[in-house]
């Protein structure tokens, strides 16, 4: 069944318990064909749950959903055969060798590693040099490289990589963005769910999560583009007192703490001039101030304030 | 059949590669055979006996020295104060306390009749019933002995006597080791296989591997298949490894055929194994399957007639025991080898055991969810 989209959601509820937590509120959106996709929260927003649902291991209580046009109810035998899906805890055999992995997870899908290679190549040749070391004896990075090969080892036509970046490097980081890059133009759609906002930028498209619910999904540049206010980013001795005496500012729209920084959005126009005397007669010194463009982290803390 | 083959080659690979497996395999089974059944022996010997001698006769010391003649009680007292000895019970020196009270000649031959006294202590409840009872057949002995010296022959009038004379059936000898061995090697058979499926798969679970395999085209059933057949296996070579030792150290041959003895361990692995998975589907941490494993082995082993027989048991205790797969497997593992019994004879066992399987795989089969 030919289908638009290469997922597809609609209004997906997942509770957990007999507390009914919703982990999963009424989400809906959809894949583009091709896509690098990514899903964009904090932990326990509910990204596993939905790569869950999606990956046929959880069924949702309501709402529907289609990866590649089949249903992930009924047609999930379908599914399996044409998804990979690496997730985020390392769970191939520790006990087996790279190899033997690689064999295993091919012939499971009645294939063979010689077959799909040339898709694996930049990836596996990586890791070739350890092909009979167990795979519970290898480092990080190369777990995370052999489970990306096993998941891809069927040609998958929807990849889902679950959290794949989080506890590595930001050297493999890069690396492995610039291996997903390269795979979709393979015309694998992807997508991979991240707690690192700053990995926002590298997808084509985004959408952020928080509680179980949708706040947003659009390009990254687009959020960013569109976010309403001139954010200005002030600094000075103290952080702590200074959040406290910018919330007592009667110009001040809303601040937060923002790494060293403290970002500022202004009700009406920003004049440095009085800020700046109104801080010093707080007891604070060493005072900057400077305009700044919104990033996705910005948009993210706006969109959950609303 | 492609797919059982690479999850068969996957699961022994993982088999092979764990040292601590092939040993549990290997060795486990024969120390545990050529120890237990020197270990579980029934014969109660080395009772300590303190004698509280109120008499210091003729027939006291005779019966004193009868009774430790007999090679089951050790003399750790003799003393003319009961209070003396019982502290040797309280001490756990003195096992039983026999009190001859004064006058036991004088009145054994003047009255015709005397009484004794024997305390014993019944912390060890098998040693305290056996010694009861010895002591008291051998009392028993020595008062036929006094009978026949103090009557002069002819006056010597012979009541009604029942004698009995007893023959072992299948096991002459009353050799311990021949029933105790197959019983052991049941056992063995068991805890080898419920414990290394259930933990097989739960260790799926647990590693997070279970979720990789969720999300491929494997189908639910060869999954199970390649995982119940290593074991299966493995059951087989445990079993085999087990009678051989049987043969080499104790002389045990079975009598039955050896076709019936495999066979029906053939079905018996099925349930035991589905009874392995059946708990796997219910936990989630190779520590859970561990204790749950161990709850219902101590059960299995307590109640599966190795050391207590099963008829002895109260009613709600036999109704127990025949939901015990190892009860029928110590059964027939005993009637195979001693009695030499054959498929006719063992059929109810068979039957039932044929019902367990299809019973445990099934249900675990259902509960085994690969969507949740």
């Amino acid at each position: 069944m030919e289908s638009l989209y290469a997922i597809e959601l609609r209004k997906i509820t997942k509770t957990y318990g007999k507390e009914k937590q919703v982990a999963v509120d009424e989400v809906s959106f959809h894949v583009n064909k091709g896509e690098l996709f990514g899903l964009i929260g904090p932990d326990g927003a509910g990204k596993t749950s939905i790569f869950r649902i999606l990956t046929t291991l959880l069924l949702a209580e309501q709402g529907e959903a289609w990866v590649e046009g089949f249903e992930v109810r009924h047609e999930y035998r379908e599914i399996r055969k044409i998804a990979g899906y690496m997730p985020g805890k390392f769970s191939l055999y520790p006990d087996l060798t790279v190899a033997e992995n690689l064999n295993f997870f091919a012939t499971v899908f009645d294939t063979t590693v010689a077959e799909n290679y040339e898709l694996i190549k930049d990836i596996y040749i990586q890791i070739e040099p350890f092909k009979d070391r167990r795979a519970g004896k290898l480092s990080g990075g190369m777990k995370q490289k052999l489970a990306l090969c096993c998941a891809l080892i069927h040609r998958p036509r929807v990849l889902f990589l679950d959290e794949p970046t989080t506890g590595v490097d930001p050297v493999s980081r890069k690396e492995f963005w610039e291996m997903l890059k390269k795979l979709k133009m393979q015309g694998i759609t992807i997508i991979v769910s991240t707690p690192y906002m700053d990995e926002a930028s590298l997808c084509d498209r985004i959408a952020l999560i928080q509680y179980g619910k949708i706040l947003s999904v659009d390009t990254a540049e687009n959020m960013v583009k569109n976010y309403p206010e001139q954010l200005y980013a002030v600094k000075s001795n103290q952080m702590y007192l200074l959040l406290k005496s910018l919330r007592k500012y009667p110009e001040v729209l809303d601040c937060y703490a923002f790494g060293e920084y403290a970002h500022v959005a202004f009700k009406n126009a920003f004049e440095a001039a009085p800020l700046e005397a109104y801080l010093r007669k707080e007891g604070l010194s060493e005072i900057e101030m400077k305009a700044v463009e919104a990033s996705i982290e910005d948009c993210f803390i706006k969109l959950l304030k609303s | 059949m492609r797919t059982i083959r690479f999850l068969l080659q996957k699961e022994f690979r993982q088999i092979f590669r764990n040292r601590a497996i092939l040993l549990l395999i290997g060795v486990m089974p024969v120390m545990q055979l050529l120890i237990l059944p020197l270990a579980a022996n029934y014969e109660v010997k080395n009772i300590n006996l303190s004698v509280v001698d109120h008499d210091h006769s003729g027939y006291a010391q005779k019966l004193v020295a009868k009774v430790t003649a007999s090679g089951y009680f050790k003399l750790r007292g003799y003393g003319a104060s009961f209070k003396e000895e019982l502290k040797k019970i309280e001490s756990d020196e003195a096992d039983l306390i026999l009190e001859i009270p004064e006058g036991f000649e004088r009145n054994l031959i003047r009255e015709d009749q005397q009484q004794l006294f024997i305390a014993v202590n019944a912390i060890n409840g098998v040693k305290a019933n056996l010694g009861g009872a010895y002591l008291t057949s051998i009392i028993k002995n020595f008062n036929e002995e006094i009978r026949i010296e103090l009557l002069p022959p002819g006056r010597f009038n012979p009541g009604p006597v029942i004698e009995i004379i007893a023959s072992n059936w299948y096991n002459p000898l009353m050799e311990y080791r021949f029933y105790m061995v197959p019983g052991i090697l049941a056992i063995l058979v068991t805890m080898i296989g419920g414990f290394l499926s259930a933990l097989n798969i739960v260790k799926e679970k647990e590693f997070g591997t279970i979720e990789q395999i969720n999300v491929t085209p494997i189908k639910k059933h060869h999954f199970i298949l390649g995982k119940l057949i290593p074991f299966w296996v493995l059951g087989n070579i445990v079993f085999s490894l087990g009678l051989l030792v049987a043969w080499l150290i104790y002389g045990i041959i079975p009598i039955g055929s050896l076709l019936v003895l495999y066979g029906f361990l053939a079905v018996y692995l099925l349930a035991i194994l589905g009874f392995g998975l059946l708990i796997s589907t219910f936990c989630d941490t190779q520590q859970q399957a561990m204790f749950i494993m161990f709850f219902f082995m101590m059960v299995f082993i307590l109640m599966g007639g190795l050391f207590t027989s099963i008829d002895s048991m109260p009613d709600w205790a036999k109704l127990v025991s025949r939901f015990n797969p190892v009860s029928y497997l110590i059964e027939v593992m005993r009637m195979v080898i001693l009695k030499g019994s054959g498929w006719r004879d063992i059929w109810p066992q068979f039957g039932i055991i044929t019902l367990f399987a299809v019973v445990l795989n099934a249900y675990a089969v259902i509960n085994y969810k690969k969507t949740n």
